[in-house]
């Protein structure tokens, strides 16, 4: 942070005084281009609750706020009820459509449960490596290495999961249990999910762990504890909340995850128990939708302002809570 | 541990298990970091193989798939237009966020009253970093392409979305930067007689580039891989089409990648590899530039 004291100069000078006033006109400069993060958020609302109104009303968002504010009746197309506890969802079906989110919901769901198995043990297990047993020359390669793995963008991600994954993993370990797989299917988005999200959570559980006091390893070491002791009874429960606040972020990430699982798991909508079926997530079906050509004011136009916002509003809150744990870790050690 | 009290002492703790414990938590740590690190190897491996699959049994020549541009015909698809896109779409959007992203983190660093519309400006921040980048691109179709902006699906409204996604990264790594600049710099300014503007063009901001840089040349590379947000503007696999400006029909390298990894015939995902490399090729330039920066300004303000 800057200084308290403003560098307030008094003087009769009218050099002072321009510069002084130039000072106050960067000040405004610089308002503006951080008022611009500010308008982004609007935009992003904005257009989301307009259209997602458009789908559920067949209204503008204003006329239908006004309806609802002035206690007249608002005919509602499609009913929350069926959006969220329908019977299924097949937005252009010419007869009978579909308008449950259920399904969608539920391939998220299934990807991100199994990417948290891959991501949780394994970038836990890496950020205690990382801050407790590694040497300063592992270290030195490690580090590099899961900031690469996180670069890799995740079109190669589902590259590698339809190339490698499904082919060499997912279809003898399918073939042993005596199923059918597809090119497609839940396993492999959420094994290569799981992948692109170790670093996120052995990065920030790393940070956490190291900013554990080393007063509380030398305690614990002086009562004859081993590093086992202290990695696992002392330095994991001291962190907590920063590694929790990592799960958060990954789980975060994978539910907002698209190319990768719209490659590896599918475009069929179902409510599956099998990880080798395909599926189709909030954000694999967004992709569909709009490369089907989705005529603008159709329902299924509409349908992906919907999914759109209820995605927007899943990982606003794991975001908000996640930004919650990260300040009470920053505020326990200071 | 031989004299009798201490063998009382510790008479129920077998030592040797405890070690035993901890060497085998120690080997288990290990491999788990060395798995990612697997994963990555098996990963790069895996295009290149596929890549030079490409070049040995399908005969596709380096110099003609950089040369030619995408075509329905596997035989004579090209990254050319594809990549002439993906690097017009990263220029345009380094331009419109490097100056915002920069100047906002300058307000929010040297500036910013601790006021509440400057938290919450801040935690508003930090939710746009975590917003999915599909989210951008919809946001753009809607108000862009459909909305009361029609500007259709050109390559300026492809480079904005990928602006919405990078600015917060931007704004996030230049106020890390700046941060990193001692205060001890500033007072030494201010001292002389400078005004607080002029402390943070002449000194503040000299001192941060390079870390601005390197932030910035990442957040670029992140760019520079998205696929979802263009895929949702319109951005099309490039049929015979090289764009010339802003104003043409958007396409990328990425979403060009995400076609040919659909379709059915083996050419065409030896095609993807290929491409793949390409993308993985300048995405290491780019890292290795940001690493350059680095270690060469590192230590100068320490």
């Amino acid at each position: 942070m800057s200084t308290d004291t403003d560098p307030e100069i008094t003087s009769a000078d009218g050099r002072v005084a321009a510069d002084q006033r130039r000072d106050r006109l960067v000040q405004g400069g610089l308002f503006l281009c951080i008022s611009f993060t500010l308008l982004t958020t609007l935009a992003i609302f904005w257009v989301l609750f307009n259209e997602a109104t458009h789908f559920f009303f067949d209204g503008r968002f204003s006329d239908v706020v006004v309806s609802l504010l002035t206690g007249e009746s608002v005919s509602q197309r499609i009913t929350f009820v069926e959006f969220f506890a329908g019977e299924r969802w097949d937005v252009t079906h010419s007869i009978n459509p579909g308008y449950w989110v259920g399904p969608l919901v539920w391939g998220t769901f299934l990807i991100t449960v199994g990417a948290a198995f891959v991501s949780i043990p394994i970038g836990t297990l890496t950020a205690l490596y990382l801050s407790e047993y590694a040497s300063q020359d592992v270290r030195k390669y490690l580090k590099p290495g899961l900031e690469i793995l996180a670069g890799i963008p995740t079109i190669v991600y589902g590259f590698f999961a339809i190339s490698f994954i499904t082919p060499w993993l997912i279809r003898p370990a399918a073939e042993l249990l005596g199923v059918q797989t597809r090119s497609a299917n839940v396993a492999a988005g959420a094994i290569v999910v799981g992948i692109m999200t170790i670093p996120i959570v052995a990065s920030i559980s790393e940070d956490a762990m190291s900013s554990v006091p080393d007063d509380l390893r030398n305690g614990a070491y002086a009562l004859g504890a081993t590093k086992f002791d202290v990695s696992l009874g002392v330095v994991l429960p001291a962190s907590v909340s920063g590694v929790f606040a990592a799960y958060i972020l990954a789980i975060s990430r994978a539910i907002g995850e698209t190319m990768a699982v719209t490659i590896a798991a599918g475009f069929t909508p179902q409510i599956a128990f099998s990880p080798f079926v395909e599926i189709q997530t909030m954000t694999a079906y967004m992709v569909d939708a709009v490369r089907g050509e989705a005529v603008v004011g159709s329902i299924r136009y509409q349908s992906l302002f919907a999914v759109g916002l209820l995605l927007f509003i899943i990982t606003l809150v794991m975001n908000l809570l996640n930004n919650k744990l990260k300040e009470r870790y920053r505020e326990e050690y200071r | 541990m031989s004299t009798p009290p201490m063998d009382e002492l510790f008479g129920d703790i077998d030592l040797e298990w405890e070690h035993r414990k901890n060497r085998a938590f120690r080997s288990l740590c290990f491999l788990s970091s060395i798995l990612g690190l697997a994963a990555l190897a098996l990963l790069i491996a895996d295009v290149l193989w596929e890549a030079y699959r490409g070049v040995s049994e399908y005969d596709i020549g380096i110099i003609h798939f950089i040369t030619s541009t995408g075509s329905v015909n596997p035989d004579r698809a090209g990254m050319y237009g594809a990549l002439v896109g993906s690097v017009l779409l990263i220029v345009l959007a380094s331009i419109m966020t490097f100056f915002i992203g920069v100047g906002a983190a300058i307000y929010l660093e040297e500036y910013a009253p601790d006021t509440r519309l400057v938290r919450l400006i801040d935690a508003n921040l930090a939710n746009l970093a975590g917003v999915p980048s599909v989210v951008y691109g919809l946001v753009c179709f809607g108000l862009l392409i459909n909305g009361p902006l029609d500007l259709g699906r050109i390559i300026l409204v492809g480079a904005i979305a990928l602006a919405l996604v990078v600015l917060p990264i931007i704004i996030v790594s230049a106020m890390e930067a700046l941060r990193a600049v001692p205060d001890s710099v500033r007072n030494g300014s201010y001292a002389i007689g400078a005004t607080r503007w002029q402390t943070i063009r002449r000194v503040v901001l000299p001192a941060a580039m390079p870390g601005i840089m390197t932030g910035t040349i990442l957040a670029i590379a992140n760019a520079w891989g998205q696929t979802a947000p263009l895929l949702m503007v319109g951005a099309i696999a490039s049929a015979r089409h090289v764009p010339t400006g802003p104003f043409d029909d958007i396409t990328a390298l990425t979403v060009t990648i995400f076609d040919w990894a659909f379709r059915f015939q083996d050419q065409f995902h030896v095609l993807a590899a290929m491409g793949i490399v390409g993308l993985l090729v300048v995405l290491l330039g780019m890292n290795m530039v940001a690493i350059y920066i680095r270690s060469r300004y590192e230590k100068e303000l320490s």
